[in-house]
């Protein structure tokens, strides 16, 4: 079998320098002021940075003279985030949730653990809530929280195991619920428990929730992030569906960072940087609320006052503490979430 | 080296060398990095991992819809099969291909039209609602995606092995007095089972691990209509990724167990047909 292995390390030998002639390939074609940066995105920011690319371009190209490509990765949060552990050479991420990007910093020291205080705003240039989506017409009469737990309501949302979107509307039931009981945590629980009982389906995500509700006519109400929730009508018809506003809601703030490790080895900081300084600008503020996302600046805010009502907004600070401590004691496994459902006796038997 | 000279081709050196180096790069590699995380936990949180009550209930949910799936897909794709490959008629051809759509169709897809379809408020799902029978969002509706993506490896199994087989083998049974029924069941069946039950595993095995047109019609429901690769992704999603692997390796090992024992079976009947014969 000697000429047999020797014949086969040839063979490997011949792979091997395949590879690393087709990585050479892939790695040129690079020219000093042209510069590259990869943005790491969930899934409905797509036109959202689509824009800002096109804006930042512009303006990086009046101040330095160089030209810049962006490109853009989307899906899941925190499927986004694994992928840039398992080591997608992001520049930025923006995700939907600082959990996400802790993340990187836990699991993969690939940032430090005090990125959220880099930014302004907790990171977080632009921000939105949790809203209802409804029925063209409500008919079933949906104005807050307390009717979302009435027998007979169907309440879509996505499943907040798999869906970092679905953790805030989940987040959001229940510090309302804790501001209506003065604080009394048995009776959030007891909300939140009668709230799921409603859920006939869970979605992995978002969208697929958003398809749930909306093409295939099941549920009353979906609950969503107030900026998808003014997409699904702009793309599905406002003469089927209809926003409603709580009265509370939680602050939903999506943060940003760049990846230190990566931008280190692509000697990209200084683009990354201003990249998402730019999300603080005017110009910056006006696309994020164009695109329905509520802006930070005043001047910008003031141009937009129709669009955003004025629901009370409370963080997750003020309510959890942090994201860590609501991922700890809500969603990871044998947290609350999971105990409403395990807790077999609690839900009324569908079947 | 007594077994080079056994070998009248030659290459056997190079093919077989190339053969193990190809599959411990594409299939053994991937599996120890999955065992040997796996390995960084204790045997407690192993257990408490795969024990819990949700892991559970989506074990036997997987187990039970992927093995009706692959019961379903066994009879109705022997009968494709055979109509396929034993009757002529018009656009035959067309309908041949029809079969390998679920292999071509990315799985999201395929879920979300079963879903359109299986929904109280769809086209399919509307009259079935009226007997009362619910699909989508039921573990019923999971074992509809799993036949749908698992038929084409019965019928492409099944295929080549009905065609080579001897149309004269029946034309003897039939002179030697025979019922039709009679030789199909003692003389085509026990050909065809080896094939079968190969078509049978991999449909099993496919459609225990398929996660993409599932979870569209699942609806994701604790303890319910979870199955056991969600629960994987819920895993990840907390950047738990021990306790994925541990999960993975029960249903690697699962998975592998069903293949082995339906190889042995399909061993076992191909030697009793050829010994008889």
């Amino acid at each position: 079998m000697k000429e047999a292995s020797g014949l086969k390390n040839i063979s490997v030998l011949c792979l091997i320098s395949f590879l690393m002639v087709m990585g050479l390939l892939v790695s040129c074609g690079q020219t000093d002021t042209d510069r590259t940066l990869l943005n790491v995105s969930y899934d409905p920011t797509r036109e959202l940075y689509a824009d800002i690319n096109d804006a930042f371009a512009l303006d990086w190209k009046n101040r330095t003279g160089q030209t810049v490509s962006i490109r853009q990765s989307h899906g899941g949060s925190g499927k986004q985030a694994r992928a840039v552990i398992d080591g997608l050479a992001a520049d930025v991420v923006t995700l939907a949730l600082a959990y996400d990007i802790d993340a990187l910093a836990s699991k993969a020291d690939l940032l430090p653990a005090s990125w959220q205080q880099r930014l302004p705003h907790n990171s977080a240039p632009y921000v939105s809530t949790i809203v209802f989506l409804v029925r063209k017409g409500n008919p079933k009469g949906i104005k807050d929280w307390d009717d979302l737990v009435k027998p007979g309501i169907e309440v879509i949302t996505p499943n907040p195991k798999t869906s970092g979107g679905a953790r805030w509307n989940y987040l959001a039931a229940w510090g309302y619920a804790l501001k209506k009981n003065n604080g009394d945590e048995n009776a959030a629980r007891e909300f939140i428990q009668a709230l799921f009982a409603n859920v006939p389906v869970l979605d992995s995500g978002a969208r697929g929730s958003t398809t749930t509700f909306v093409q295939r006519e099941i549920g009353d109400v979906l609950l969503g992030w107030e900026n998808e929730a003014y997409l699904a009508i702009n793309e599905l018809g406002p003469d089927r569906l209809e926003i409603v506003n709580p009265s509370i809601s939680i602050l939903a703030e999506p943060p940003v960072a760049w990846v230190d490790r990566i931008v280190e080895r692509h000697k990209s900081r200084d683009l990354a940087a201003a990249y998402l300084e730019f999300l603080y600008t005017e110009t910056g503020q006006d696309i994020a609320a164009r695109h329905f996302y509520r802006p930070r600046l005043e001047t910008v805010a003031a141009r937009y006052r129709d669009r955003f009502s004025d629901i009370q907004l409370f963080s997750i600070e003020e309510v959890f503490g942090s994201w860590k401590n609501a991922q700890k004691i809500h969603f990871d496994d044998g947290g609350i979430f999971d105990q409403i459902y395990e807790d077999s006796e609690a839900l009324p038997d569908r079947s | 080296m007594g077994l080079r000279k056994k070998n009248v081709l030659p290459g056997f050196g190079l093919s077989l060398g190339y053969t193990v180096f190809y599959l411990s790069l594409v299939v053994l590699i991937p599996f120890a990095a999955l065992f040997s995380r796996t390995a960084q936990m204790s045997f407690m949180e192993f257990w408490d991992t795969i024990s819990s009550p949700r892991v559970v209930a989506s074990f036997w949910l997987s187990l039970y819809t992927s093995l009706s799936a692959a019961s379903l897909n066994a009879v109705m794709g022997l009968l494709v099969a055979w109509v396929l490959v034993r009757y002529h008629f018009p656009l035959k051809t067309l309908v041949d291909a029809l079969v390998d759509l679920p292999f071509a169709l990315p799985t999201a897809v395929a879920g979300i039209s079963l879903t359109t379809l299986y929904s109280v408020n769809g086209p399919l799902g509307k009259h079935l609602a009226r007997w009362g029978i619910e699909v989508a969002y039921t573990p019923l509706g999971i074992i509809v995606a799993l036949t749908f993506i698992g038929l084409p490896f019965v019928v492409r199994t099944l295929q080549p092995v009905l065609e080579d087989l001897d149309v004269e083998i029946e034309e003897a049974a039939a002179s030697l007095g025979a019922s039709r029924m009679k030789s199909l069941l003692y003389v085509v069946f026990p050909n065809l089972l080896p094939a079968l039950l190969t078509g049978f595993a991999l449909s099993f095995a496919r459609a225990f691990g398929e996660y993409g047109s599932v979870v569209f019609i699942s609806g994701n429901m604790p303890m319910r209509t979870e199955i056991c690769p969600l629960l994987i992704m819920t895993k990840l999603e907390q950047f738990d990724y021990i306790g994925a692997t541990a999960i993975a390796v029960v249903m690697l090992l699962v998975s592998f167990m069903m293949l082995f024992t339906i190889n042995l079976l399909g061993w076992w009947s191909r030697k009793r047909t050829s010994s008889a014969a």
